[in-house]
Parts: structure tokens; C-alpha cells; sequence
């Protein structure tokens, strides 16, 4: 089994039929110990169970940005290599990072409440992450705008890989002026020097997010490929003669 | 008994005399077959009838149809264009059309079996090909009764089969009493009184 | 009655379908709003002074955008000389179009601005009231604006003129709208005082639009 057998959309839908199960307990069931480990994880000092919102916000926002990442390799699929399941896969990829990235948004506000008073605040962090939600809904704004699916894909994938390089000048140019306004950055990641007891549970969410994005995203292209052949079985049924 | 006439008809578009002092008369159960080069003003004349154009001088009269409405209101126009929208399904596009023009209408399936898009119902009208979006613009004259119908270049987009469909389309019309006015290049296939217009100077 | 209701029907269902541009105007609400601060600054309490302004000008210019194509789609496609040969008077036609456009087009951006709001830092009467301004006047911003999207069909131009000969005759929605929502937020004025006016404004679009837009598309087809 090689790349180009997968590439075929029959023996895609016969493999990932036998797959998605599997997918779907290993994601249950993480999904399940992580949550477990979260909430027995301890309170912190300062945020007290606040912080347990950690949990659901990093992963979210970590998927928010992986997923672009999915769709500008499958973008390149398209432009190159011409790959029959590349724009499939880069179609369906928008929707799903917009809802992950849209869970960051109202996580990272609930989370930010307590310390600012109110459920918004222009911090760089949530407002890249705004900002990268208006890029998804443009995105599929875009692929829905265009009823052709084949003539949608090119100029999904430009506008996808424009803006994969387009984001990291958006954050560096948003954290550059929210310091110019006094930063009121809340939500940090200590990274490396986070404790064991909040490093695991978070670690365990983000692969129970990362298997769950897979299970969405695989489910979500064989809706489309199917959807994609009831199109043209119906293109088929307008121009076939009445008998 | 219905008489549609006009006299003295002058059209002009942009500046430009399209035509002028034209007259033509279509009593119930005729066809008018408008023919000419291009440029003639054809197209200009339909929709001079059609009210979509005001002619500077001259007027158009339908002579024992309904006092109350206007010869347009009276009238179905088919044009270049399909009046059709891509997005909607077949049926969502004659039926809105039936809704929306009113009056005396027929039963939406038997209009699209009239024009063999039965099959095709449910789909989008984006999956058309351009003669059936030409077949299911026709329905359109089907589904409400109009005395007068004003046709631009009907026949183009048909196939050999869709033109023998249409041809008896226009017969059963004239025979109720209908009046077809339509400009064309080819034959219409019906017995129809030829008017030519001459090429504008 | 069938006739028009049939047309609101199929307008709106156009419009939330593929390639339908309903949503679309939603999203240029978003983005408009949420440019903002990075021009003025992520001053919170700044941002709640000048938060109804800013949902104002970016309802008007999502309303506005949106118009466009009106009356252009049904020109493209022949359907709007078939509309206008109809027995339904053209006047209720151009009024059908436009009450479709606005429950597709314009009460989205009325359902976005609480998220909006939160955005700004707006509180819940403040919300409210710039909800219930924008209620009352986008309307008047469509009913009037279609006398643009007509003009624009007639001129075969669209886009930029049509926002040229539009913006103008939206100010006094604009300025009444604003000042509102502000006499909600903050006084000295009543609340009641411009917002009757403004509901006045739009109650006078709704017989200014039509009758404008109908005239205009009867005496400009060719």
C-alpha cells in the first residue's frame, strides 16, 4: 500500500471505512483519560480551577493552527502535484479548523473573564487567533461561493498558502501593537517548565484533539467524495435522453 | 377574436433610427415571422411590443383582449437570455415563474414532460445543458397561458427533436387562438406571414 | 400576493445558497468591526465610546456592499424584463426584492452584533440598543440603497458607483442612528427623540425605494 493507492478515491473510501472505526474509539477513549486527568489535575495558586480551562484552550488553539498547516500541504497537492484528493482534503480541513479555532476563541475568553472583567479583551494571543478565524470563514466563504468544485480548489489553495505565509507576519504584527498598548497578556504556557501533574493531562488532550481533528477530517472527505460523485451521477441524469 | 397591430412604429436606440413608419398586424391563431439581417432592429421590435422598449413614435394595440391589462401584461417574451437561476432546482425555477407571472396557469410536471425535462426535475438548472435551459424556458410559456407570444431566435439551442417539440408547441398555441410573433433566421416551421425588415441606413 | 411572496421566497433562497452572497455580508461586518481597534488602539474604554459608531459603519458599508447585485443577477439573466412585463406593479416588485434582501442580507448583521459587542466591550443596554437602531434603520439603508443598485443596472456599472451615489443619501441614517444608540448609552438625549426619527427615515425609504428604483429600471432597459 503506497501513497498512490491512497490517492485513488475508491480504495480511499474502502480504507478509511475500515479505519474510521478504530479512529474513532482510540479518540473516545483518549479523549475520556484526558478529561479524567484534567479535572483530578490540582488548582492552581494564582488561578485556581480556572486554570483547567488549559486543557480544552491549547489544544483548540494548537489544532487552529495545524489545520492550516494540513491545508496548505494539501493546497501545494493541488497546485503541483495535481493530486485528486488534495483539494478534497483541503475543503473539508476548512470547516473543521474553523469550529477548533472558534473552541480556542470562547475557551481562551472564558479563561481570560476572571482576570480582566470582561469576555474580551485585545490581547495579541486571542486576537491572532480572532484573526485567524476570519481567515477560515473567508476560506470557506470562498469554496462555497464557486459551485464548481475543481474551479474552487485553485483558488482556495492560492489564497490558503498566501495565507500560510501571511500568518506569521499577522502575529508578529499584532504582537508588536498590542505592546505599543501595554500588554495584558493573561494566558501564558509555561512550557517546558510546566509542572508534570498540568504536563501530561495537557499532553494526553492534545493527542486525544490531534486523533479526533483525523477522525473529523477522514469522515468529512468521504462525505465530500461521495457527494462529489452525486453530483455528477446527477450532471449525468439531466443530459441523458428522455426515453 | 383577438387582433395585435401596431402603426407607425418608430424605435430609436442610442441615438440611431433602429426602424421607422413600421406597421405590422398578427390576428388570433397567426404566426408573424420577423426576418432580416442583423441589425435590423428584430430584436428591437419585439421589445418595443413587449413594453421593455418605448418606441418614440407610433402605438401598439391588442384589439379584444382584457381592457384592463396592458399588451405586455398580456404577453409572454422569450428572450436571448433563459431567465433561469442556476442555483435553484428545475422544478424551484418554473414553478417561482408560475407564482410570480400568474393568472391562468397549468400543472408544473406536464409542462416539463411537454419539453422532455421530466427526468430532470430535481436538479439544479447549473447542470443544464444549453438547449434543455432553452426547453425549460419554454415550459415557461406553458405553465401561464398568454395570448401573445413574442419570440426572440426560439428555435436556436434546439436540437432537430426539441425544434419538432416546439413547432407543435406553437401549433396547439395558434389553434387556441394564440398569436405568435417571433424573429428568426431559419424557418419556423409553422405557416407564419414573413415580415422582412430592412438593414437600418 | 402568490406573485410576490413567491419572489421574496426565491430571492431568499438564492441568496442562502451556493454561491448566494447572504453570509458574505455577515462576515464583512466581522472583519470591518474587528479592524478597528488596530487603527484606534486596544483601549477597551475607548473602544466602548466609539463601539456603537463602529457597528454602525460597518453595518452601513456590509449593507451597502451587499446591494449590488440587486437588481444586476435578475438583469444578467433576463429575469428583470420578465419582472417588469409582470402584471405585479413593478413599484411592489422592487419592494419584494428589496424586504428579501433584507431578511437575507441585513437581519444576519442585527443577529452578529451582541458577538460584536462583546468585542468592543459594549454592555448589554448598549448592545441593545445599537440592536434595536440598526433594527430600525438598516432598512432604510436597503430601501434606499436600491435606488442605487437600479441606477447601477440601467448604467451597466456597478461596485464602486453604486457606494459613490449611495454613501451620501445614508448619512441621515447614519447621523440618527448613531446618536441614538449613544443617548441609550450615555444621554443627555432621550433615547426617544432620534430614534423615532429614525424610524421615520425608514418608514420614508420604504415609499421613496421602491417608487425611485421602478422608475428608474422602467425608463432605463433597452
Amino acid at each position: 500500500m503506497s501513497l498512490i493507492d491512497l490517492a485513488n478515491p475508491t480504495r480511499f473510501l474502502a480504507l478509511t471505512a475500515r479505519v474510521l472505526p478504530w479512529l474513532a474509539g482510540a479518540t473516545a477513549i483518549l479523549l475520556l483519560i484526558g478529561l479524567y486527568q484534567s479535572a483530578m489535575a490540582p488548582d492552581d495558586y494564582q488561578q485556581g480551577a480556572t486554570v483547567k480551562i488549559m486543557f480544552i484552550h491549547v489544544p483548540n488553539a494548537w489544532l487552529s493552527m495545524f489545520v492550516w498547516g494540513i491545508m496548505s500541504v494539501a493546497s501545494l497537492g493541488t497546485l503541483v502535484w495535481r493530486h485528486p484528493l488534495a483539494d478534497v482534503a483541503a475543503k473539508t480541513a476548512a470547516p473543521i479548523g474553523a469550529a477548533f479555532t472558534f473552541l480556542a476563541l470562547v475557551t481562551g475568553s472564558l479563561w481570560g473573564r476572571p482576570m480582566w472583567g470582561t469576555y474580551w479583551e485585545w490581547d495579541a494571543r486571542l486576537t491572532s487567533v480572532l484573526i485567524l478565524f476570519l481567515m477560515y470563514l473567508g476560506l470557506i466563504a470562498l469554496w462555497r461561493a464557486v459551485e464548481d468544485p475543481s474551479r474552487a480548489a485553485r483558488a482556495a489553495a492560492v489564497l490558503t498558502l498566501v495565507g500560510a505565509i501571511n500568518i506569521p507576519i499577522i502575529k508578529f504584527s499584532v504582537d508588536w501593537w498590542n505592546t505599543l498598548h501595554q500588554p495584558a497578556s493573561v494566558i501564558r504556557m509555561g512550557g517546558p517548565t510546566l509542572d508534570n501533574a498540568f504536563l501530561i493531562p495537557l499532553l494526553v488532550m492534545a493527542i486525544a484533539f490531534s486523533l479526533l481533528f483525523i477522525t473529523l477530517h477522514l469522515a468529512a472527505m468521504r462525505n465530500e467524495i461521495l457527494r462529489r460523485r452525486v453530483r455528477s451521477l446527477q450532471m449525468m441524469q439531466a443530459n441523458q435522453k428522455a426515453a | 377574436m383577438m387582433r395585435l397591430s401596431g402603426k407607425d412604429l418608430r424605435c430609436v436606440r442610442g441615438g440611431r433610427e433602429v426602424f421607422a413608419g413600421l406597421g405590422f398586424a398578427a390576428p388570433s391563431g397567426e404566426a408573424l415571422a420577423i426576418t432580416g439581417p442583423n441589425g435590423s432592429g428584430k430584436t428591437s421590435l419585439l421589445r418595443v411590443i413587449a413594453g421593455l422598449l418605448v418606441p418614440s413614435e407610433g402605438s401598439i394595440t391588442l384589439d379584444g383582449g382584457e381592457a384592463e391589462l396592458t399588451v405586455a401584461e398580456q404577453a409572454h417574451y422569450l428572450g436571448h437570455r433563459d431567465a433561469l437561476k442556476p442555483g435553484l432546482s428545475v422544478l424551484e425555477n418554473l414553478s417561482f415563474w408560475r407564482d410570480f407571472l400568474g393568472g391562468e396557469a397549468d400543472d408544473v410536471g406536464q409542462c416539463l414532460t411537454s419539453v422532455s425535462l421530466d427526468h430532470a426535475t430535481h436538479l439544479p438548472a447549473a447542470y443544464l445543458s444549453a438547449g434543455q435551459r432553452r426547453r425549460l424556458s419554454i415550459a415557461r410559456l406553458l405553465v401561464v397561458r398568454r395570448p401573445v407570444w413574442l419570440l426572440d431566435e426560439p428555435t436556436s439551442a434546439l436540437d432537430t427533436k426539441g425544434q419538432d417539440v416546439f413547432v407543435g408547441l406553437m401549433r396547439d398555441h395558434l389553434t387556441r387562438g394564440g398569436i405568435v410573433i417571433a424573429a428568426t433566421h431559419t424557418p419556423l416551421g409553422i405557416d407564419a406571414t414573413e415580415m422582412r425588415m430592412r438593414a437600418a441606413p | 400576493m402568490t406573485a410576490l411572496s413567491a419572489l421574496i421566497r426565491r430571492d431568499i433562497r438564492i441568496a442562502l445558497r451556493v454561491g448566494g452572497g447572504a453570509l458574505i455580508g455577515v462576515l464583512f461586518f466581522l472583519t470591518v468591526t474587528v479592524l478597528m481597534p488596530f487603527a484606534v488602539g486596544p483601549d477597551l474604554a475607548l473602544l466602548t465610546r466609539l463601539g456603537p459608531a463602529i457597528l454602525w459603519l460597518g453595518a452601513l458599508l456590509a449593507s451597502l456592499l451587499t446591494l449590488d447585485r440587486l437588481f444586476m443577477a435578475d438583469h444578467e439573466d433576463g429575469s428583470l424584463d420578465l419582472i417588469v412585463m409582470s402584471r405585479t406593479p413593478l413599484e411592489l416588485a422592487c419592494a419584494a426584492k428589496a424586504l428579501a434582501h433584507w431578511l437575507a442580507a441585513g437581519l444576519p448583521l442585527i443577529v452578529a452584533t451582541p458577538v460584536l459587542g462583546l468585542l468592543l466591550n459594549l454592555d448589554g443596554t448598549a448592545t441593545l440598543a445599537v440592536a434595536l437602531t440598526l433594527l430600525a434603520g438598516t432598512p432604510a439603508l436597503t430601501f434606499t440603497g436600491m435606488i442605487g443598485a437600479a441606477l447601477a443596472v440601467t448604467l451597466h456599472r456597478g461596485g464602486l458607483l453604486l457606494a459613490v451615489l449611495v454613501l451620501p443619501l445614508s448619512i441621515p441614517v447614519l447621523i440618527f442612528g448613531v446618536a441614538a444608540s449613544q443617548a441609550a448609552i450615555t444621554g443627555p438625549l432621550s433615547f426617544g427623540t432620534p430614534f423615532s426619527i429614525l424610524c421615520a427615515l425608514s418608514l420614508v425609504s420604504f415609499v421613496v425605494g421602491p417608487f425611485a428604483a421602478a422608475a428608474s429600471l422602467r425608463h432605463g432597459l433597452d
